[in-house]
């Protein structure tokens, strides 16, 4: 049986400029960001970008890869405002098509099924109709006659996904509490690239996870990435939580400055500047030769602010 | 025991949205509807289903009881067994709300979080809204982008909208219903400490005040202690809302 595994670059270079993306995870969570790095580092642009958004949006944003974005939001969770993507709206550098975080999910359905569209009751009465002049409205067939968002399919020319582990088959395994979408982003492209924590044997996956964790199906996926930290810095839960000291740095820090640091080289080179951007933050802790009182001070500040974080990431569920 | 501050009073009004509200998912979005929302489950509607923040629902003492991933969430939402609260960036008389961006949207001069969920929540089921800080540039006459639907946009589309409600909308200064003729916004009962004539100041368009105006209730002893011991020991919900006897009046 084919073996699928290629390199981050490969994938890639099987991409065009202008294609329609699908990208799975949601917001700053279990991203494709290995994939993401790779199509930074490729020239393809003009994309049509279909995502729960997080900083695979906004890099792409940054970088000036977008031409038309399908999203309900763009966020870093942790940083409700995903600042790239903010600065980028802002100027109005792309096409939006901005729908329901529901019609999204019921256009993926669609595509993944292959129909034109899905009936929804979403998006009446509200400006999500007013900005995508393009959507209709279907009136049911049946005695109540209500009136729907008839959500189109939003079928994609290839996805990106990152999973915990998968085989060389294809076949991608979720170990987290939230599958979000990856599935349908999968079977609602002509082509599917999915990244992984862990390549493993098909016999490994199951030893230990039960067979529902099994997500993504080796029919729908063209290509399997060996990437170890390759969600970073979003969370791959239970492998890893988010890198939220190094997500607030890439928020606060000028895009070309980041670029220039950690996207110049290929995904080890990312994986050793991020090293050593840690090395470097706590030498630099250390030097401040703090006395203990300013120490205890900030003990406690930070005490506060990840209590404030936590009671934050208790609110981020309720994104809908 | 201290006095009640400002933000416990607006914990109470929170978590009386989810009175009586039976066996559904109460889905607060804010830190102090989130104490809100616990307090109401240890208290006065214990049937109420809460998650941890992520895929899982969970008891009162953090034992999982159930899965909802975003894509049972959503299915939970269109099916009416949720009561969210969702903040607002702007919010009109008739509960239009914004939170997507300021400005013209095709390039706005603030984008913000984007529609998220609002259109599916609002007709679908009971969305209320949390407000921190309440003025003149949150109360608007009309909002840039409508996310969440009103009373009178949802009028045009009476089957569409046959299960929209908008059961309260709760600010710093009052807690807010749409419990008139037009269902346009009504001042429905105030914060101990507040007057009409500071919120009329601070809401950008005419609000209905009844002459017969209740206070926002008092927390009981019980409550306090649970806000304060158990909830939110730390206090969080005081730099959410500050407390105007320590802080000053704030300049609206």
């Amino acid at each position: 049986m084919a073996d699928k595994t290629m390199t981050a670059d490969e994938a890639v270079s099987r991409l065009e400029s202008g294609m329609t993306l699908g990208i799975g995870g949601w917001g700053s969570r279990r991203k494709p960001m290995a994939l993401v790095r790779a199509l930074l580092r490729s020239g393809i642009t003009d994309l049509t970008v279909v995502s729960y958004g997080g900083p695979d949006v906004g890099m792409l944003a940054a970088a000036g890869r977008i031409r038309k974005l399908v999203a309900a939001f763009a966020t870093l969770d942790s940083i409700p405002l995903e600042p790239h993507y903010r600065a980028a709206r802002e100027c109005g550098a792309f096409e939006l098509m901005e729908v329901d975080e529901a019609m999204f999910m019921w256009g993926l359905h669609a595509a993944a099924n292959r129909l034109p569209f899905i009936p929804v009751r979403a998006g009446i009465g509200s400006d999500v109709m007013r900005v995508n002049p393009g959507l209709r409205t279907v009136r049911s067939p049946y005695e109540d006659g209500e009136t729907l968002v008839a959500m189109p399919a939003l079928r994609m020319d290839a996805a990106l996904v990152h999973l915990n582990r998968a085989d060389r088959l294809g076949n991608g395994q979720y170990l987290g509490p939230d599958p979000y979408f990856d599935d349908l982003f999968c079977e609602a492209a002509d082509r599917a690239y999915i990244s992984c924590e862990r390549i493993v044997d098909t016999a490994e996956l199951t030893k230990e996870a039960a067979p529902q964790t099994l997500l993504v199906g080796r029919h729908t996926v063209h290509g399997v990435v060996d990437a170890p930290n390759g969600a970073h810095f979003t969370s791959c839960v239970p492998d890893y939580g988010r890198d939220e000291e190094f997500q607030r740095y890439y928020a606060s820090t000028p895009w070309p400055e980041f670029a220039e640091r950690f996207l110049t080289g290929d995904e080890q080179h990312y994986q050793r500047a991020v090293q050593a951007w840690r090395k470097e933050r706590e030498e630099t802790e250390e030097k401040k030769g703090k006395t203990a009182h300013e120490e205890k001070a900030n003990e406690e500040k930070g005490h506060e602010e990840k209590a404030h974080e936590e009671q934050k990431a208790s609110m981020e569920k309720e994104g809908t | 025991m201290t006095a009640v501050t400002r933000a416990e009073y607006c914990v109470i009004a929170c978590a009386e949205a989810w009175r009586g509200a039976g066996e559904i998912l109460a889905s607060p979005m804010g830190l102090i509807p989130s104490v809100g929302a616990r307090l109401a489950r240890l208290t006065f509607a214990p049937e109420l289903l809460l998650t941890d923040g992520e895929a899982i629902l969970v008891g009162p003492d953090g034992a999982p009881e159930g899965w909802l991933p975003y894509r049972r969430h959503l299915t939970l939402v269109t099916g009416g067994r949720r009561h969210v609260m969702m903040g607002a960036s702007q919010i009109d008389r008739y509960g239009n709300q914004n939170i997507a961006c300021i400005g013209d949207w095709t390039k706005p001069r603030r984008q913000l979080l984007g529609v998220r969920g609002a259109p599916v929540n609002t007709l679908n089921n009971p969305t209320s809204y949390w407000i921190p800080r309440h003025s003149r540039r949150v109360f608007v006459e009309r909002v840039d982008m409508v996310c969440g639907v009103g009373y009178d946009r949802v009028a045009e589309h009476p089957v569409a909208g046959r299960f929209h409600r908008i059961p309260r909308v709760v600010s710093d200064l009052g807690v807010f219903d749409f419990a008139t003729p037009d269902h346009s916004m009504r001042l429905a009962s105030l914060h101990p400490g507040v007057t009409a004539a500071q919120v009329r100041e601070a809401t950008g368009f005419e609000l209905t005040v009844p002459d017969d105006l209740p206070w926002t209730r008092e927390p009981t002893p019980e409550e306090l202690r649970l806000i304060r011991e158990v909830l939110d020991p730390k206090g969080t919900r005081e730099r959410e809302v500050p407390n105007p006897a320590t802080a000053g009046e704030a300049v609206r």
